[in-house]
């Protein structure tokens, strides 16, 4: 489906900030977001929460406050962008739109800062990103110890050194792989009788840090016999570098995976992150909005758009797995799965019913798990505080696995959990799906 | 702004990380949740985390002759927390511990921080709730709630806040911790002050400690939505219901206004020619009862020209509800300013109210539209209005001033929920009199003689007198 808001159909606010006005303007400032603003229920102060930065907006728009002063900047970046006020909001403020605007300003009046400028730079040379990573992956035996389950955790001058951006020595991270995922599939792969093509967008985490996933994903749809495009031209989806306002980065990402996209052919696009099925579904649609070469592109895509939860069970009506897997699950609703993509019926149906799973609610499932990308890496102390009342939730249902749908959340739910001396695994539903799928197959 | 040695003071009392200073800080308790009112720009913002730093943040402020501004989530709509005259802040919202649920005597006790939802959530534990609900439950405090006396949808069978608040503690302007009240479903001792701090609004007193009634939750409901094509009709439905001696714990009334925008806004297959719609909700412990009460609504609805609506199952419950819910933020959704009133008229006048809103409206040419709590008279017109266009502002204070002057005319009040505090101040001599606002500053003069607790609210004082007779 197209999205047909139509101030997204020309969005000037990530180029002109006073196009804001009207967004601030739906705020009656009832304070509402209080409720389920994740920053605002550890640190209680009205600069933590939607209804607050939204007044700062406005003062900054009047003039009352200067956009680059400081605090302003740091209270701009004390967000996760998890969208979770805007589900909640009675007026429809759109204040994942009013952050990316206000931080995009940012970086159009002062440019990015001189560390950002040098990683962000990176992703715009895949070849030199995807050369670096895997070195990354070679050195980290150096740099980390191996602590199970393919997570790494750092070594101790590495741990006293990453103390400084908040990496002590109890935080656990995947393993970079030696090989990532897109080097261990080829570009197309063929089924016999197949009903139709799906280009399978895989995104950062899964090519880097959970191969094992995506092969999972792509194992699933040949189950249900789909021919999978996976074009070795695909970059970051530049989710990531947007959230810090480097719109020039974004659209030249953009570019290049429309363009790769385009070159499959495919009738569908797949994706197993909430934040990269995010960005094909509305963030592309918005920063071209006014392109007429890569405007109409993103439309189409956008329209083709699906988590493999809901390609699987909308689109697809997926074959039914018959092998056992015997767990007792907890579902995470991923902010941007559920509050950008709105998918967390599908997700829940597929676990439901692989045969031996036992499915538990947690309490507040779509609570944000406190990644927020790279917030936990800037506000380690609010994110884990975050975590906390997360692994709580899932403390508390007796699961012994929790499945979500965005490998942002598996990294953040993995390390806090740990951190917290809960046993649970961590794993994507498609995993658990494809195990069923491979247990049927033993009998 | 304050000398930095008092600044300093203040984090010496309550700790470095619960003193805020910044201008972001500044900007952003500055304002309420009530529409078109001046902001404020306190000089600092204060998170007591227990009655000892209170006591001494309080001892504080009146030896350096600053103001103090109370509050909790700043929720309100009557512009109650705004720090008009510049200070202090005082934010109680990290004061949010539950401190017992007591199944045995139905009561709870509460720091003032804590969030009513958390309080419900609590003593769902036990089969019990804590009956008030503003529309802000999952995010207005306890504390705030009690100096604001907040009612809800069920203020008809279940009361307001001030049906609830059997005793607590206050941090007095003089520094004065006094205990009242308590856990005795009786008490007559000393004068009934529970009574005159409820609904306060911060003028007397600091709330510290609430001890609160809590109730058995209701195990059988019935839930009803009744359209009509005159609003006389659904006003003899709703007297018709109590002369039936059926207390309905919801009974909601939409005017045409409100039933179009809601449609257009949600679709949810309302009858968009429909004059008024009642949502109508009956609940108990036991099903004969309920269903009995149940019988009576369908009988008076009908008798009275309603098309009815009754739901079978939770999922048709909630689907009667969202037009209801989904009243404040359609209209909310017609402009970029809502100004939301709370003047209420005894029951029996709820049609000629109706009927003298839309016509207010109608006079000044504004989009006005009126939903509410039909069953105990507590109305909400709702006026959307563009900020920027000062002619339609002035058109809206006119309008709002007839509204209040409709209300009182009806023997009704100017404030069934939200308070008086900066946004009603000018009339409140039009309802109680030179003698009543004399009576007022008295106490206040008694309990704070150097006005320093959130001052320019609720009581117009001496040097504010010329302001309000302006507002007759």
């Amino acid at each position: 489906m197209l999205a047909t808001n139509p101030s997204t159909q020309s969005a000037p606010v990530y180029d002109d900030l006073s196009a804001l006005q009207q967004e601030l303007d739906k705020c009656m400032h009832c304070g509402n977001c209080m409720a389920v603003c994740p920053v605002y229920a550890t640190d209680k102060t009205e600069a933590g929460v939607a209804r607050g930065k939204v007044m700062v907006a406005q003062a900054v728009l009047e003039g009352e406050l200067g956009l680059d002063e400081p605090e302003v900047v740091e209270m701009l970046f004390n967000c996760l962008v998890c969208k979770s006020c805007v589900q909640s909001c009675p007026t429809k403020v759109d204040f994942g739109r009013i952050m990316l605007a206000l931080r995009a300003a940012i970086v159009r009046k002062n440019g990015l800062p001189w560390l950002k400028q040098a990683i962000f730079g990176m992703l715009r040379h895949p070849a030199m990103f995807d050369r670096g990573m895997k070195l990354g992956a070679m050195l980290s035996g150096i740099a980390f110890r191996d602590a199970g389950q393919q997570a790494i955790a750092p070594r101790s001058p590495f741990a006293f050194v990453g103390r400084y951006v908040n990496f002590d020595e109890n935080r656990l991270l995947p393993a970079l792989a030696t090989t990532p995922l897109r080097d261990r599939l080829p570009e197309l792969v063929q089924i016999d009788g197949a009903k139709a093509t799906a280009a399978f967008f895989t995104g950062c985490s899964l090519n880097y840090f959970y191969p094992e996933t995506g092969e999972d994903l792509v194992s699933v749809l040949k189950e249900n016999k789909i021919n999978i495009a996976i074009p070795k031209a695909q970059a970051c989806c530049g989710v990531p570098v947007f959230v810090h306002g480097d719109l020039d980065t974004i659209r030249e990402l953009g570019r290049r995976n429309l363009d790769a996209m385009e070159a499959t052919g495919a009738e569908y696009l797949i994706t197993g992150c909430g934040s990269c099925g995010g960005a094909w579904q509305h963030e592309y649609l918005e920063i071209f909005a006014n392109d007429p070469v890569y405007g109409p592109k993103a439309q189409h895509w956008a329209a083709r758009t699906y988590d493999i939860s809901t390609f699987l069970v909308d689109v697809l009506k997926f074959t039914p797995p018959t092998g056992r897997v015997e767990a007792t699950v907890t579902y995470h609703d991923s902010c941007h799965l559920k509050k950008t993509m709105k998918v967390s019926r599908e997700p829940r149906e597929i676990l439901k019913g692989i045969p031996g799973v036992t499915f538990k609610e947690m309490s507040s499932p779509d609570a944000c798990c406190g990644s927020g990308g790279s917030y936990v890496l800037t506000h380690f102390d609010t994110s884990t505080s975050i975590g906390q009342r997360k692994v709580d939730d899932v403390a508390r249902t007796g699961a012994d696995t929790v499945a979500t749908g965005c490998p942002a959340c598996m990294m953040q739910l993995f390390d806090n959990l740990h951190r917290f001396d809960q046993p649970q695994t961590v794993r994507h539903y498609v995993s658990i799906l494809a195990e069923s799928y491979r247990n049927e197959k033993k009998h | 702004m304050l000398d930095a040695a008092l600044i300093e003071q203040f984090r010496s009392i309550v700790g470095q990380e619960n003193v805020l200073t910044s201008k972001v800080n500044r900007v952003t308790y500055g304002y309420d949740a009530t529409a078109d009112m001046p902001k404020g720009s306190p000089d600092v913002i204060v998170m007591p985390t227990s009655i000892d730093e209170v006591q001494r943040v309080v001892n504080l402020a009146r030896r350096s002759g600053v103001a103090l501004y109370p509050r909790g989530a700043g929720t309100n709509l009557s512009g109650g927390t705004i720090p008009v005259q510049k200070g202090v802040v005082l934010s109680l919202q990290k004061m949010n511990k539950i401190l017992e649920v007591d199944a045995e005597n139905l009561t709870a006790v509460v720091q003032p921080g804590v969030v009513i939802q958390a309080l419900n959530n609590a003593a769902a534990v036990h089969g019990l709730m804590y009956p008030p609900d503003p529309g802000t439950v999952t995010t207005a405090t306890m504390g705030g709630s009690v100096a604001e006396n907040s009612g809800g949808l069920r203020g008809l069978k279940y009361g307001v806040t001030k049906h609830y608040v059997m005793g607590m503690e206050v941090v007095l302007a003089n520094g004065d911790r006094v205990r009242f009240g308590g856990k005795t479903v009786k008490n007559v001792t000393a004068y009934d002050f529970s009574s005159l701090f409820v609904g306060s609004e911060g003028t007397l007193g600091i709330v510290v400690e609430i001890t609160c009634k809590l109730v058995p939750s209701p195990k059988f409901r019935r839930t009803f939505l009744a359209t009509y094509k005159s609003i006389a009709d659904a006003g003899n439905t709703v007297s018709g219901i109590i002369k039936a001696q059926v207390i309905p714990a919801t009974l909601e009334i939409l005017d045409n206004m409100t039933i179009r925008t809601v449609e257009d806004f949600a679709h949810v297959g309302l009858p968009v020619e429909a004059e008024a719609l009642l949502l109508i909700e009956v609940d108990g412990m036991a099903e004969e009862v309920v269903k009995r009460e149940a019988e009576e609504v369908i009988r008076v609805v009908k008798e009275n020209n309603g098309e009815l609506r009754v739901a079978q199952s939770d999922a048709e419950r909630d689907a009667l509800w969202s037009a209801r819910r989904a009243a404040l933020p359609a209209l909310a959704s017609l402009n970029n300013t809502v100004v939301l009133e709370d003047a209420t008229v005894p029951r029996s006048r709820i049609t000629e109210m109706l009927l003298e809103v839309a016509e207010i409206g109608r006079r000044h040419k504004l989009t006005l539209g009126t939903f509410g709590h039909a069953g105990d008279g507590n109305l909400h017109p709702t006026i959307l209005a563009d900020k920027h266009n000062a002619d339609e502002m002035r058109r809206v204070h006119l309008a709002v001033d007839e509204i209040f002057a409709a209300a009182l005319k009806y023997g009704g009040t100017l404030s069934g929920e939200h308070g008086i505090g900066l946004a009603k101040m000018k009339y409140l001599g039009n309802e109680i009199g030179d003698t009543g606002l004399d009576l007022m500053r008295s106490l206040k003069q008694a309990l704070d003689p150097t006005n320093m607790l959130n001052p320019g609210k609720l009581v117009p004082l001496a040097q504010e007198k010329e302001a309000v007779h302006a507002g007759h």
